[in-house]
């Protein structure tokens, strides 16, 4: 098992956004679910110790998550946010230092390849790219520090039908060629579709459904 | 070196006449300021009168222990009022306490100890609390913009995290950014002195009768004293104020958690 929740709960300033929140998530490919408010990208964050449950359990792999260390949880479990938040520099800037945080060579021509961006962008200012190549940058560097899982917040919202694409290609090859495994946020049940066998399906904080594809969507 | 000038309550009262000017510019101009006028006169005079008959006993009675316990004081009043400055940092106060500390016991230990000021109250009392009244300026503009940075910047430092960034490297820019916007101010009036402005301490010694040259080295040796002692105060107060917003597993805190 990837992940396993039991009866996770979170509450922001007196309201629960996660209620009793019990799921499996296996390796493979797996969606989260439902409409917006949903509590989609907090239990997301969960998952590489960005926040921590009020009450509850996680494990990763068996063992309770808050047994490891979040630093090297997070280069082992990546996320990359919904809104591209990238440090000021260049492109290439921003793939190193995610490289030597998790103490891997870079080769920035592969990542950026396999996020969608030629290697003309490795030098271009951050401040400069459009929002849709701020986040293929964002996914770019993620790669860069060659995660086992890959936690994706509405990784095409802001890209057109094309460049969405793109992406959702590069994440099948990144899941069939490097055994990544993907936890994707998307409140598109198509999206879920194309890219994941299982899903997990939110409503008002609490599991709709939790299973295969097509009956945790129906 | 000095020459003593007695200034009379008179002469105080007289100036006042400035203060209803500035009363009167308000009342005219609609810029709702008399009240403060007001409370800033009032509190001025009761404040350094009050300052003015303790340092007057401290000086009777020549204890080292009791300028100690006056500097205490400013650094605690310091820290109490540069928190007010910086509501959006979690727990502020220590950070201020602590910088506030550092930079006084710094930069007076320093002056002494080159020889520049002896050590007794008449030097250590009032360079003391030139020293932590900037300090507690440059650590407030510090911790403010510490507080606004990161509260802005949410979204950029939380990617940082995910990425498996320590908090310390995740804060660093902004920390810096705060660091320079604390130190700066003093900095740029430290390169215009004697152009736009005259320091206070050089107008005074003036005033009182002293020889120029002397008024204008002490009043260098006051600046590059407190240079230091503004960035000592800003450095260790954001250095210690950034870890408050993160949590011991490296996370960024809700605000107001």
């Amino acid at each position: 098992m990837l992940f396993e929740l039991r009866d996770v709960s979170l509450a922001r300033a007196g309201r629960p956004v996660l209620d009793s929140v019990s799921a499996e998530i296996h390796p493979g490919a797996t969606a989260i679910v439902g409409p917006s408010g949903s509590g989609k990208s907090t239990l997301l964050r969960l998952l590489n110790r960005l926040a921590d449950p009020d009450a509850g359990a996680i494990s990763y792999r068996d063992r309770p998550l808050v047994e490891y260390d979040p630093l090297r949880l997070r280069r082992e479990v990546s996320l990359v946010p919904q809104l591209p938040a990238l440090l000021p520099g260049t492109v290439i800037s921003n793939l190193r230092y995610a490289a030597d945080l998790a103490g891997k060579r870079l080769d920035g021509r592969r990542y950026l390849g396999l996020a969608g961006l030629d290697a003309g962008f490795a030098d271009r200012d951050v401040a400069e790219l459009s929002v849709g190549e701020q986040q293929r940058t964002m996914l770019a560097r993620a790669l860069a520090q060659e995660p086992e899982v890959l936690l994706l917040d509405e990784p095409t919202s802001a890209l057109d039908q094309a460049a969405r694409d793109a992406i959702e290609a590069t994440l099948a090859k990144l899941r069939a060629e490097l055994e990544i495994s993907l936890v994707v946020v998307t409140h598109d049940p198509e999206q879920a579709r194309r890219l994941a066998r299982r899903a997990v399906r939110l409503r008002e904080g609490r599991v709709a459904a939790c299973g295969a594809l097509e009956e945790a969507l129906a | 070196m000095s020459t003593s000038i007695h200034v009379s309550l008179g002469q105080v009262a007289a100036a006042l006449a400035l203060v209803a000017l500035a009363a009167a510019i308000s009342l005219w101009r609609r810029t709702d300021l008399e009240r403060d006028i007001v409370v800033a006169t009032v509190r001025s005079f009761l404040q350094l009168t009050a300052i003015g008959y303790a340092i007057k006993l401290i000086f009777e009675a020549d204890t080292i222990w009791l300028v100690f316990a006056l500097l205490a004081v400013m650094v605690l009043f310091g820290a109490i009022t540069a928190r007010s400055r910086a509501k959006k940092v979690p727990d502020a106060f220590w950070p201020l306490l602590i910088g506030l500390a550092i930079a006084a016991a710094s930069t007076l230990g320093l002056v002494v100890a080159l020889g520049i000021f002896e050590a007794t109250p008449r030097y250590l009392v009032p360079v003391g609390g030139m020293m932590i009244g900037n300090a507690m300026t440059a650590s407030a503009v510090a911790l403010d913009r510490l507080g606004d940075e990161v509260t802005e910047s949410r979204a950029a430092i939380e990617a940082t995290l995910a990425l498996g960034a320590t908090a310390r490297e995740a804060a660093a820019p902004f920390v810096r950014r705060a660091l320079r916007s604390g130190t700066i101010t003093l900095i740029d009036s430290t390169k215009t002195t004697g152009l736009i402005f005259f320091p206070g301490t050089m107008v005074g010694m003036l005033l009182a009768g002293a020889e120029p040259t002397d008024a204008v080295r002490l009043q260098l040796i006051l600046l590059y004293a407190l240079l230091g002692s503004t960035a000592i105060a800003a450095l260790v107060a954001t250095g210690l104020a950034y870890r408050n917003f993160f949590t011991p597993a490296q996370q960024l805190r809700e605000p107001g958690a």
